[in-house]
């Protein structure tokens, strides 16, 4: 019966192509504005590490206590990031399966040839756990060792695109690269990872940035290099001593932390060393209030940071309106185009069609509109997503792509939304009384 | 075939009961053709859509080829007027989008028949009506006559045994109607059962039995056996033959 659905369905369509040709056309524009829209929200809004998000957390030590919060707030939340005291402290402890401090530096690489440009590279300086902690997958390589850590060697990994634009993508490892006055050695270069979010320092990069993630080096070697940080440093009061020194022995904040945990008693157990190491400051005289710590999940995180900038919800939010205002129409419509055919609607039904064979006859009909829509939609989706750059941030539009699951989604969109708008219609056809149909004939 | 034993049918609104059919009784034999008959607003129509379960009665008894109708759910329902039931219609209620052998497939297609069966049928049941040469036409390029032949074709088409007709020669000429009511008249001679309303006196007078409704009741019912009825009833139907 499908078959003469779809043929009955063609056959109306065609009878009054001005009529289904606004419809398709409402539909069209209606679900492109949303999927062009989505595509960004869900580039910037997805989980950027899947596999591994449910066991990453990020850990916050109040070490500015409550004159640290906003006069007047009722918040009592910890700093974002943390200070270098803390976070060498937890490195040290060592008490989750993979920790890594981090913090963001760039400086400019030498080139090698006198015909070459300084080339500007921002990356960040993390412990050698950082790698296997974000399943970093290598094409060249490997990261660098806990001992490269402890000894402060100089070595770095490149992104693969760094590698490409210096190393035109051939195996770079062993080969010294000059990164601000200091040479380093190559140990290892990564395949296609620039995670957007770029969840493991959200402070520093403020969550996206085309920038980041160039090159990795050891953190302890940042900082003996005293690299300076390049993302964002508070303080609460200004450092006692100025420099780099001055910055490593002060409370400001610069420094972000993550760590591995597995299980629910992992969490557990490092919440309650937060704690006990927080108390243990209010002990030493640090701290002068109560502990106050925090270890959100990776997602938690990120939604409380706000990654998702807000002009991407309110696009997605007018979209999504926009849309529904376009069903709205195409439901009367279609409401329209179906009661005109009540005297067919009457001779079906008193020549054997029951209730449930017009409902899927109109629901077809509804169902070829839609898809007619989504195709549409998907050339002007296509359009949406190339010029979105127009208006959104290059950072943020540079996410978004049409893809196959997009062109999927679309099509299936535009299908269930003008079916879920041609389910009124539908029902008042089949509920055409075929003896007044037929008497008022 | 059809029996309505004290039928009722109530419209209701919030000031005022009115009603359609009250207290009606009938009773209509397998192969009889009955022609009902009364005037405008008597409740011709109204009973005849509800014996053809386009409606639902109010209250009474309804055996419908000895089957109890009252309860039964849309879907039954459905499938009987597909399988039993064959309507013509006035104003023959083609479908105006479909072609003459689209329009004739249509009850063909709600009973699931394979493709072959289909054509079958609809080429004989054009044939029988002598359309088989407009096929393709479609209903706005047919007279009236023709029209209503393709209904009667599309009726024809299920095989029904019992075939309503309301007022099929309404809107046709005197020669057209004499045409629509010979072709009646050979459906019936094949073993249909047929109940025919109509204003009509000279059409009624050639059906084997009347039946008038005057405010919702049957309220006279003649049998006069006409010269085309079926076999079973030769024998009395050889007495009284007219044109």
């Amino acid at each position: 019966m499908f078959a003469y659905y779809l043929d009955l369905a063609l056959r109306s369509l065609k009878r009054n192509p001005a009529l289904t040709a606004l419809m398709i056309v409402t539909i069209g524009f209606g679900v492109a504005a949303s999927m062009t829209t989505w595509s960004v929200f869900r580039a910037v809004s997805g989980d950027p590490i899947p596999q591994k998000s449910a066991e990453l957390f990020v850990p916050q030590i109040d070490n500015w206590g409550p004159s640290g919060h906003a006069p007047g707030s009722k918040s009592t939340q910890p700093p974002d990031a943390m200070d270098y005291t803390d976070a060498i402290a937890l490195m040290r402890a060592h008490r989750a399966k993979y920790q890594s401090a981090m913090y963001q530096i760039a400086d400019s690489v030498m080139p090698k040839h006198l015909n070459q440009s300084l080339t500007m590279v921002a990356g960040e300086a993390v412990s050698s756990e950082f790698f296997p902690m974000f399943d970093v997958p290598f094409e060249y390589g490997t990261g660098w060792s806990a001992a490269d850590d402890a000894n402060r060697a100089h070595v770095v990994v490149l992104s693969g695109k760094l590698n490409a634009t210096l190393f035109g993508g051939r195996d770079s490892v062993g080969k010294v690269l000059t990164f601000g006055h200091r040479d380093y050695r190559m140990v290892g270069v990564t395949r296609d990872w620039n995670p957007q979010p770029v969840f493991y320092d959200v402070v520093n990069t403020g969550g996206f940035s085309e920038m980041a993630g160039g090159i990795f080096m050891p953190f302890t070697t940042a900082i003996a290099a005293h690299q300076g940080a390049n993302g964002t440093t508070n303080c609460q009061q200004p450092p006692a001593e100025s420099g780099f020194k001055g910055l490593l022995k002060s409370e400001c904040v610069w420094i972000s932390f993550m760590v591995q945990l597995d299980g629910a008693a992992a969490v557990r157990d490092y919440h309650q060393f937060l704690v006990n190491y927080a108390a243990t400051q209010q002990q030493a005289g640090r701290f002068t209030w109560a502990p106050n710590v925090r270890l959100r999940g990776l997602m938690d995180w990120l939604d409380f940071q706000h990654v998702v900038p807000p002009d991407t919800k309110i696009s997605l939010y007018v979209a999504l309106g926009l849309l529904l205002v376009c069903l709205v129409n195409v439901m009367g419509l279609l409401l329209a185009k179906f009661m005109r055919r009540g005297g067919e609607i009457g001779v079906r039904r008193a020549l054997g069609a029951s209730r449930r064979q017009i409902y899927a006859q109109f629901l077809t009909e509804a169902g070829m509109v839609g898809l007619a829509g989504g195709v549409l939609g998907l050339g002007l989706t296509a359009l949406g997503v190339a010029g979105i750059g127009l208006v959104m941030p290059r950072d943020i539009a540079a996410l978004a792509h049409f893809n196959a699951s997009l062109l999927f989604a679309t099509l299936i969109v535009a299908i269930v939304a003008t079916m879920l708008a041609g389910l009124y219609p539908t029902l008042r056809a089949a509920a055409v009384q075929p003896a007044w149909q037929l008497k008022s004939n | 075939m059809l029996k309505m034993t004290h039928l009722s049918k109530v419209y209701r609104t919030e000031v005022v009961e009115t009603y359609a059919l009250r207290d009606f009784n009938i009773d209509v034999k397998e192969g009889e053709f009955v022609v009902v008959m009364g005037p405008s607003g008597s409740g011709k129509t109204t009973f005849l859509t509800i014996a053809g379960l386009l409606e639902s009665f109010t209250g009474g008894e309804y055996l419908l080829d000895g089957v109890d109708v009252s309860n039964l759910g849309d879907n039954t329902r459905s499938k009987i007027r597909n399988e039993k039931i064959g309507f013509v219609f006035q104003s023959f209620n083609l479908i105006p989008d479909l072609n003459v052998h689209d329009n004739v497939e249509v009850p063909l297609r709600y009973r699931g028949m394979k493709s072959a069966e289909r054509q079958q049928r609809i080429q004989d049941s054009l044939e029988r009506v002598g359309l088989a040469s407009r096929m393709k036409h479609y209903p706005a390029e047919l007279s009236g006559g023709q029209q209503q032949r393709v209904a009667i074709a599309r009726a024809l088409a299920g095989s029904p045994r019992l075939l309503l007709a309301d007022e099929p020669t309404g809107n046709l000429d005197t020669q057209m109607a004499r045409g629509v009511m010979e072709l009646l008249e050979e459906i019936h001679r094949g073993g249909a059962t047929i109940v025919m309303v109509t204003h009509d006196p000279e059409l009624a007078a050639r059906a084997q039995r009347s039946v008038h409704i005057i405010d919702g009741q049957a309220v006279d019912i003649t049998e006069e056996p006409r010269f085309h009825a079926p076999p079973h009833a030769a024998g009395a139907a050889a007495d009284t033959g007219t044109a």
